[in-house]
């Protein structure tokens, strides 16, 4: 028995789907479509075919004809594009133009701009201040006298007996409240400067400053000023614990630790095993700041706060040495 | 501040766990900074069994024997007595840190092996017995530790205290806060004195000269004192904070300072010339010698303690080497005084001399406290000394200061904290650190400061301190309620971010360099004398030469930025600074301080590829970045005209610009001198450029207003003219921008040519002319007599040719 039409149209579009090359696909056309090929004989044979059934067995191996000639076409088209790619298309694996060097801004401003960002959405205003600043502005205004054994927690930069280097961006404080009136509210960023250089110390470093004066302002506030701050500093999960501590410009004061941000508080070298990171120096603005700035205490109070810029990029990013900052290996500043 | 937990507890009861308690102190703002044992030394001190004896071959006093401690045994030399075969001792083994500090070696002794040791209980600082090696025969397990063997545990607090709380420099001050904490009560040791019946008046006199120094004088006077090595227990608390005994006279005061914060001296009665002491101001330059044997010379706020010829002691400081307590001192004249806090931190400061008296004093001493200190040390000194003690003090005081009494407002310390506490539980809080407090009304309390307690002053400082007590995190969190007015932006912090931004977009990374730079950086940027970058501020005590100025430009700090790099083989390199100069004023006022923009590129132009060749970046590459800066913050009008060499030396002369805007300078761009380049070893052209921000800043267009985009098409028209070669392109673009015609739309510069067939001394400029007319489209011949006009008019004002 002859091989139906169907048998040929299957075995056909089997051929077509396993031809690799444009070769191949000729020797699929000739062997069923041309002059000696199975479709073409099969439509010759029509004629020996009892007459009632021709005109059904042309019209079918027809359409048959139809079928392959368009999936060879198909089937040479995606070959030859396939060709075409190797032979005269490019070579897409290989590296573009480059855009430019890439460059990156330095990871302490990133994280300064982070840092006055969250603080400008709660509508603190950002001010500036001079880095070589007199004593009255950086000591004595903020109730830090003149021989008080508190200047010992700032080994301070002279430039003479009463302009220092800014050991803090503190001065924003009494510089701003001497020129307006609450409410105050605002964020100090900038460079600080303190004589000790070790592993944990440059003698050049960063912070940002803030304050809050009103009526009716409370540590309660502060605490949720801040836990909202390194919150969105950090993430929500972070916890927060607030401990007495001294600032002669703050009473009560207070150093904010925050839960580990490497270990999750459970103890690591970066916390010493403590489960807690010192990142903030806090506290109710001194009535004797007050005082030296002419508010009247019994109506304002407000509170202060600030904080180490390196501190909390090393946390965010995990570097090990504070100096790297300021050595500004192309490769460091790269990665951020 | 180094507190032992066994001496802690002489004073108050410790119901809690050390880390408890640490973790308490710490929350109640006496932060433990380091929990430790000070047992830990003996952790490689172990239990061994002495296995064979033998003598030792070269020396008679010695023996040979064998330690074992289980998995292994040591050969050790030792000369105790008592040392014989099965019993067991203490071994320190290789490396052990003794108490005296010694640390135990592998040595040979007179041609023996001994590797380890073994210790006498004083030796391992554990008892006075010194006669012989520990016999530890009722306790059998080989091998221990001896920490374990004998339950030895006694753990050490560190407290950083905060320079407000000197009441807490001492163990009463401490069990004072635990006792706070525990909700219990401090137990003060007793003192009980037996005292002659000669008055201590008839013997010695003290003159209060200088009261404004030395408030308060107290002494008493001993006799009859052997001077000798104190008691094991007192050697032992010395030692649990790591302070050495010397002898008991000298550990007593010491003793007494660190149990109750009062510092006392202990003077040679014998040696105080007309057995007396006379307390004054200084002479200027006066000299002294003080314990430590050093000559120092005074000036005159120092307060000091005399006899009746000469100084004796630096008050509240150190003592003087003529007076100090030496092995034959019979007499002791005991001293208790308290100083002016500021005189001595002067002093302290101005000597280069910090001692355990200097530190407690600058912070405040209690001024009620000095008697019971004196007291108490005449007490141990009759006790372990063998002292007689004439009967009665001397107490000079300066008046009689009252005590402090704040009214608290209930209320503001309640709107001050965000709580709600009653007057009972405020006055609870304070009762419980003795600050004796009346409930006036609910809204009330009268609150007497105790003496001790020199930080506290004013009601907020009451209110600190019921809030460390209630447990600061015990305070509910809030939110400030402050009028919601937007804040103003800070429009200048917000514009050098762009710039940044702009930078980055150019391939530039941003570093940050110290402000401070070398004293000679204005020389080696060959910066003319009366350049006004000389006008450096200097600082006073600067970490290092090269750190002694503050920089006058950002200029140096980024080369040498650069050269590190490079030494690191990355020599493609874009950087930028942006940040303040300093430029000093008159002395006393204040710097004038700069912000200032500044950049350098060295090395290649791009990033190496296939694409292209390794090409170097050059002149227009740093000015493109420039006027890239320029056109992104939509400045217009800037111009680059060729440097003059004397406004700028660290630039290569013909190969540096001067920008302007709008005809006032702002910085300059060029390549640096090789001079420059050597002087910082760089060994390849870098190029930079330097821009005085607040210049460039003001420059930016506040409001920009939208233009129209055209609708009708433009006509473009090129032009080559042939001029001198001297004459710089962009002056003919400007002068066509200058016509002013309307319908010049833009201009293109598309080549510069020099070279055949263009004559020697010449140049061909070309570029293109884009018209166009926001009305019209425009037809060629209006176009054409435009374009000719223009021509025209150039070759005319530059004296050019057409090409042929």
């Amino acid at each position: 028995m002859e091989k139906t039409i169907d048998q040929i149209r299957d075995e056909a579009i089997e051929a077509i789907a396993t031809a690799s090359s444009d070769v191949d696909l000729e020797s699929v056309t000739v062997k069923y479509l041309g002059r000696k090929g199975a479709v073409t004989q099969f439509l010759r044979n029509i004629s020996q075919l009892p007459p009632p059934e021709r005109p059904q067995a042309g019209q079918k191996a027809n359409a048959v004809k139809k079928d392959l000639e368009l999936r060879l076409k198909d089937a040479l088209q995606r070959i030859m594009s396939r060709a075409e790619g190797l032979a005269q298309g490019l070579d897409v694996s290989l590296p573009g133009r480059p855009a430019g060097f890439v460059g990156s801004i330095h990871p302490i401003n990133q994280v300064m701009e982070e840092i006055c960002g969250i603080f400008s959405r709660m509508g603190f205003q950002v001010v500036e201040g001079p880095e070589v600043e007199t004593d009255y502005y950086n000591f004595e205004a903020l109730n830090i006298p003149k021989n008080h054994p508190a200047r010992d927690m700032q080994d301070t930069f002279y430039v003479s007996e009463n302009v220092v280097l800014r050991t803090h961006t503190s001065p924003a404080q009494p510089r701003v409240m001497e020129k307006t009136q609450p409410p105050v509210r605002i964020i100090a960023p900038g460079k600080v400067y303190r004589c000790d250089s070790d592993l944990t110390h440059t003698p050049m470093f960063h912070q940002v400053e803030g304050l809050l004066v009103d009526e009716g302002v409370s540590f309660g506030d502060l605490k949720g000023t801040l836990t909202a701050f390194v919150h969105q500093m950090f993430d929500t999960r972070i916890q927060l614990r607030f401990r007495p501590s001294f600032f002669p410009f703050t009473e009560p004061s207070a150093e904010v630790d925050i839960s580990c941000v490497i270990c999750r508080g459970r103890g690591c070298r970066v916390c010493s095993q403590t489960g807690w990171i010192e990142v903030l120096g806090s506290g109710m603005v001194h009535p004797a700041v007050f005082e030296n700035v002419q508010y009247d205490t019994r109506r304002y109070t407000g509170f202060a706060f600030g904080m180490g810029v390196e501190r909390i990029a090393m946390l965010k990013y995990q570097i090990d040495d504070i100096r790297k900052y300021f050595d500004n290996d192309l490769r460091f500043l790269g990665q951020f | 501040m180094k507190v032992s937990l066994s001496w802690l507890r002489q004073y108050v009861p410790i119901e809690m766990p050390v880390e408890t308690l640490a973790e308490a102190l710490t929350m109640a703002g006496l932060e433990v900074e380091a929990l430790s044992d000070r047992y830990t030394y003996l952790q490689s001190v172990v239990v061994g069994r002495v296995v064979k004896v033998s003598a030792h071959p070269n020396a008679d006093n010695l023996k040979c024997c064998q330690v074992d401690i289980g998995n292994q045994r040591y050969p050790v030399v030792c000369g105790a007595p008592n040392l014989r075969e099965e019993m067991l001792s203490a071994l320190a083994l290789v490396h052990t840190e003794l108490p005296g500090g010694a640390v135990v070696k592998q040595t040979m002794i007179r041609g023996e092996l001994s590797d380890g040791m073994l210790c006498s209980e004083f030796e391992l600082a554990l008892g006075p017995d010194r006669s012989g090696i520990m016999d530890l025969s009722q306790n059998p397990t080989v091998g221990q530790s001896i920490a374990e063997a004998l339950n030895l545990s006694d753990a050490v607090l560190e407290i950083g205290l905060t320079p407000n709380r000197p009441d807490c420099l001492s163990m009463i001050g401490v069990a004072r806060e635990v006792a706070a904490i525990q909700k219990c009560s401090v137990k003060m040791p007793g003192v009980m004195l037996k005292e002659t019946k000669t008055p201590i008046d008839e013997l010695t006199s003290v003159q209060l000269d200088a009261p404004n120094l030395c408030p308060r004088y107290s002494a008493r006077l001993l006799d009859n004192v052997s001077v000798g090595p104190s008691p094991f227990w007192l050697q032992d608390r010395l030692l649990s904070v790591g302070l050495r005994p010397i002898n008991n006279l000298v550990d007593i005061t010491n003793f007494v300072m660190l149990e109750t914060g009062q510092p006392l001296h202990a003077f040679d009665f014998d040696r105080l010339g007309g057995h007396r002491i006379v307390v004054r101001k200084a002479e200027v330059d006066e000299p002294f010698t003080t314990l430590d044997n050093k000559e120092r010379h005074l000036s005159k706020d120092v307060c000091m303690i005399c006899d009746a010829e000469r100084p004796v002691a630096i008050g509240g400081v150190m003592g003087g080497l003529e007076s100090e307590i030496t092995p034959t001192t019979r007499r002791v004249l005991l001293e208790s005084a308290t100083f002016n806090p500021i005189s001595i931190r002067k002093t302290s400061k101005a000597l280069g001399l910090k001692t355990e008296a200097s530190h407690r004093f600058e912070r405040g001493v209690d001024p009620e406290g000095t008697l019971y200190a004196l007291d108490r040390a005449a007490q141990l000194m009759v006790e372990l000394a063998g002292g007689r003690l004439f009967s009665g003090c001397i107490d000079q005081r300066d008046g009689h200061p009252s005590a402090t009494v704040i009214e608290l407002s209930v209320d503001a310390a309640n709107r001050l904290l965000g709580t709600h506490l009653d007057a009972a539980s405020m006055a609870e809080r304070l009762r419980a650190i003795a600050f004796e407090t009346t409930i006036v009304d609910d809204e009330n309390l009268l609150v007497q400061v105790p003496s001790f307690r020199v930080d506290v002053s004013r009601p907020e400082d009451l209110m600190e301190e019921v809030a460390r007590l209630v447990g600061y995190d015990k305070i509910p969190t809030t939110f400030p309620t402050v009028l919601a007015d937007a804040a103003a932006g800070d429009h200048l912090k917000d514009q050098r971010c762009r710039i940044r931004q702009i930078l980055v977009g150019f391939g530039f990374s941003e570093a940050i360099n110290y402000s401070f730079i070398h004293q000679d950086s204005c020389d080696r940027l060959n910066l003319d004398q009366d350049d006004e970058r000389r006008r450096q501020v200097h600082i006073l005590n600067p970490l290092s030469e090269d750190q002694a100025v503050l920089r006058t430009t950002l200029v140096s700090g980024l080369l040498e930025t650069a050269g590190r790099n490079i030494s690191r083989q990355v020599r493609n390199l874009k950087l930028f600074e942006l940040g303040r100069i300093f430029l000093a004023n008159d002395k006393d006022d204040l710097p004038t301080e700069k912000d200032m923009l500044c950049g350098v590129w060295t090395g290649l132009r791009q990033p190496l590829s296939w694409h292209s060749r390794e090409l170097p970046c050059d002149f227009y590459d740093i000015k493109g970045v420039v006027e890239g800066l320029f056109t992104a913050l939509r400045i217009e009008k800037a111009q680059f005209t060729s440097l003059a060499t004397e406004k700028c030396r660290y630039t290569n002369p013909g190969f540096s610009a001067e920008v302007k805007i709008d005809g006032s300078p702002v910085g300059l761009v060029g390549e640096l001198h090789p001079q420059v380049l050597e002087r910082y070893n760089l060994k390849q052209a870098v190029f930079l450029f330097e821009l005085d921000l607040t210049e460039v800043l003001d420059r930016i267009p506040t409001y920009l207003q939208a233009q129209s985009i055209p609708v009708f098409p433009a006509t473009a028209r090129d032009i080559t003219l042939i001029v001198d070669q001297t004459i710089e392109a962009a002056r003919i673009l400007e002068q066509v921008r200058g016509l002013d015609v309307a319908l010049v739309e833009d201009l293109y510069l598309f080549d510069v040519f020099q070279g055949n067939p263009i004559p020697r001394g010449k140049k061909s400029i070309s570029f293109r002319i884009t018209y166009r007319s926001s009305q019209t489209t425009l037809v060629d011949e209006e176009i054409n007599a435009l374009h000719k006009q223009i021509t025209e008019t150039l070759i005319e004002a530059y004296d050019a040719n057409l090409p042929a």
